[in-house]
């Protein structure tokens, strides 16, 4: 596919163009609360507890006087770094394990997907709670566990997207025009099995997000001193029946995040698969001449 | 002699699916293989480009421009296919990637062969379109396959396999999964660019209606093994072995429904 004409489709539908900003200023929020934050989230104000959104807390503040808005960005570095660790373990290992299913001999063929179907039955988050238990918890188990959880989802719906692009004739007929296997990979088998692995990623990426939230606010995940939206809605929480407002800013920042991903996700597949494409066939006579058949009322 | 194959044997998961099959294609030949399906035509042709699938084993002897091809490294192989010889497949439908645009694969093996960058090789696309008779070639080389019609899906093909110029076209049964007036349309486009270019041609086909419009000299084959070989003049004529004579009352049958030979 010519590059470009699936970011301009992604743009051109309104749910890839939401994820898209969602994602973006996520993103952006996460880098820049690495250098700078309107203030310390060390610094708190006895005086100032508990104010309302407005001048210079533009999203009020908790009950120690920390800046709820320096707060949920310094959190976002947090998610941002869990989705993107997630995500990248979960591609090494979902598109390892589905290569070695579908590519390989026979036997190693096979046994790959017994094991995929072992592993898929593992409850990740459970797993995580008892090695954060044991071994005490930090964001790295959060990353590690998400992300081979979720790689080796990708790989059970990859391996069979896979083994059937690999006996399509299109296949075949790159080989016959002189490609090499590895060639023939990049260029016809990996492109057809894009979109349902971008799907997968994506819910991934959105999991991660919602896992490392969840297991922080149980005490599982990122240590109290870490900016964390988990920890942070812990301590919002108990005080959710007196200051509510708090915490809404929270819910609404890991919910868009969420959804951002999600929709992102799912128009990047429709936009990298032309034959969903909703667009004017520019080659099809205009609706007039459709609805004007000579003897035919539309 | 370009093609020479000598008692080709191929077993398919310990099947003997092609046994001792042997046939010549000299330069500028147009022979036809035919026979009904599961009597290891097309298998044969896929041996000739060292494209069988998993678990199938070639043995005997396939010769070309008096190099040996079987047991040859796939990376010697891969040099010669679609730059010498070229293949259309049976169902254009399933063989062009739905989510490249045609340009781009027509383009494919000249990428491949002669290294030209991407701006000349989709100027190369649309002489190749134009080539093979498609509409508006500026405009259909940046089109999908889903938004082209069956026939137009096989001019692709046609174009893919030829972009190169090879010296031998394989045509595995290239006209069966078409309307029988767009198989007269891709039947008259083959033969007049073969003829053009003074290519060689392999054409599988299970009807010995198409083949006579097609090919010069013909090999039946039946359970792997050629029954008979002769000219397709003799094959229509005075058919030597039963399987003959039975697709030849095939043929007959298909000729007299359409309305007879065009």
């Amino acid at each position: 596919m010519s590059r470009g004409r699936w970011l301009r489709r992604l743009w051109r539908s309104s749910t890839g163009r939401f994820g898209l900003i969602v994602v973006g200023v996520v993103a952006a929020v996460a880098l820049v609360s690495v250098f700078w934050t309107p203030f310390s989230t060390r610094r708190t104000d006895v005086a100032d507890r508990w104010a309302l959104p407005g001048w210079p807390h533009l999203l009020g503040t908790d009950g120690t006087g920390r800046d709820i808005l320096s707060l949920i960005m310094a959190g976002s570095k947090t998610a941002v770094l869990v989705a993107v660790g997630a995500g990248a373990i979960a591609t090494v290992i979902g598109l390892a394990l589905a290569a070695l299913g579908a590519l390989t001999a026979r036997w190693i063929r096979e046994s790959t997907a017994v094991l995929v179907d072992i592993l898929i039955a593992f409850p990740v988050l459970l797993i995580a709670m008892m090695i954060s238990a044991v071994w005490g918890g930090s964001l790295w188990v959060v990353i590690w566990s998400v992300g081979i959880g979720f790689g080796v989802n990708i790989a059970r719906v990859t391996r069979p997207e896979l083994r059937r692009v690999l006996h399509s004739d299109f296949v075949l007929a790159g080989r016959a025009s002189g490609l090499t296997p590895a060639q023939n990979l990049w260029r016809h088998l990996l492109p057809n099995v894009a979109p349902v692995f971008i799907v997968q990623l994506s819910w991934g990426m959105a999991i991660a997000v919602l896992a490392e939230a969840g297991l922080s606010y149980l005490g599982f995940g990122a240590p109290v001193t870490e900016p964390s939206w988990g920890v942070l809605l812990a301590e919002l929480q108990r005080q959710i029946t007196v200051h509510p407002i708090a915490v809404v800013w929270l819910g609404l920042a890991i919910t868009l995040t969420v959804l951002g991903l999600n929709l992102l996700g799912d128009s990047l597949r429709d936009a990298t698969d032309p034959t969903l494409s909703r667009g004017r066939d520019p080659m099809a006579p205009p609706r007039e001449a459709i609805r004007h058949v000579p003897g035919v009322r539309a | 002699m370009s093609l020479v194959v000598r008692d080709l044997v191929i077993d398919l998961d310990g099947r003997r699916v092609v046994d001792g099959v042997s046939f010549a294609v000299p330069d500028g030949a147009r022979v036809g293989l035919i026979g009904e399906s599961g009597s290891g035509k097309s298998l044969t042709a896929l041996a000739v480009l060292g494209l069988l699938p998993q678990g199938a084993e070639a043995s005997g002897s396939i010769t070309w421009n008096g190099r040996e091809l079987i047991g040859r490294p796939d990376r010697e192989l891969a040099r010669l296919r679609g730059d010498e010889i070229g293949i259309i497949f049976q169902e254009p439908r399933t063989a062009l990637n739905p989510i490249r645009t045609v340009g781009r694969q027509i383009a494919e093996s000249v990428r491949i062969h002669e290294g030209l960058g991407r701006r000349a090789a989709a100027a190369r696309a649309v002489a190749e379109a134009r080539r093979v008779f498609l509409p508006d070639p500026q405009r259909i080389v940046k089109r999908y396959p889903h938004e082209l019609s069956g026939g137009q899906r096989q001019r692709v093909g046609i174009a893919i396999a030829l972009a190169c110029g090879p010296q031998l076209l394989i045509a595995d049964e290239p006209t069966t999964a078409l309307d029988v007036t767009i198989q007269a349309e891709i039947l008259e486009l083959l033969r007049g660019l073969v003829e053009e270019s003074g290519m060689s041609l392999v054409f599988i086909t299970h009807d010995l209606a198409v083949l006579s419009q097609i090919a010069t000299d013909g090999v039946v084959l039946a359970q792997g093994r050629v029954v008979e070989s002769a000219p397709v003049r003799d094959l229509l004529t005075q058919p030597r072995s039963t399987i003959t004579q039975a697709l030849l009352r095939d043929a007959k049958s298909t000729l007299w429904r359409t309305g007879g030979p065009s």
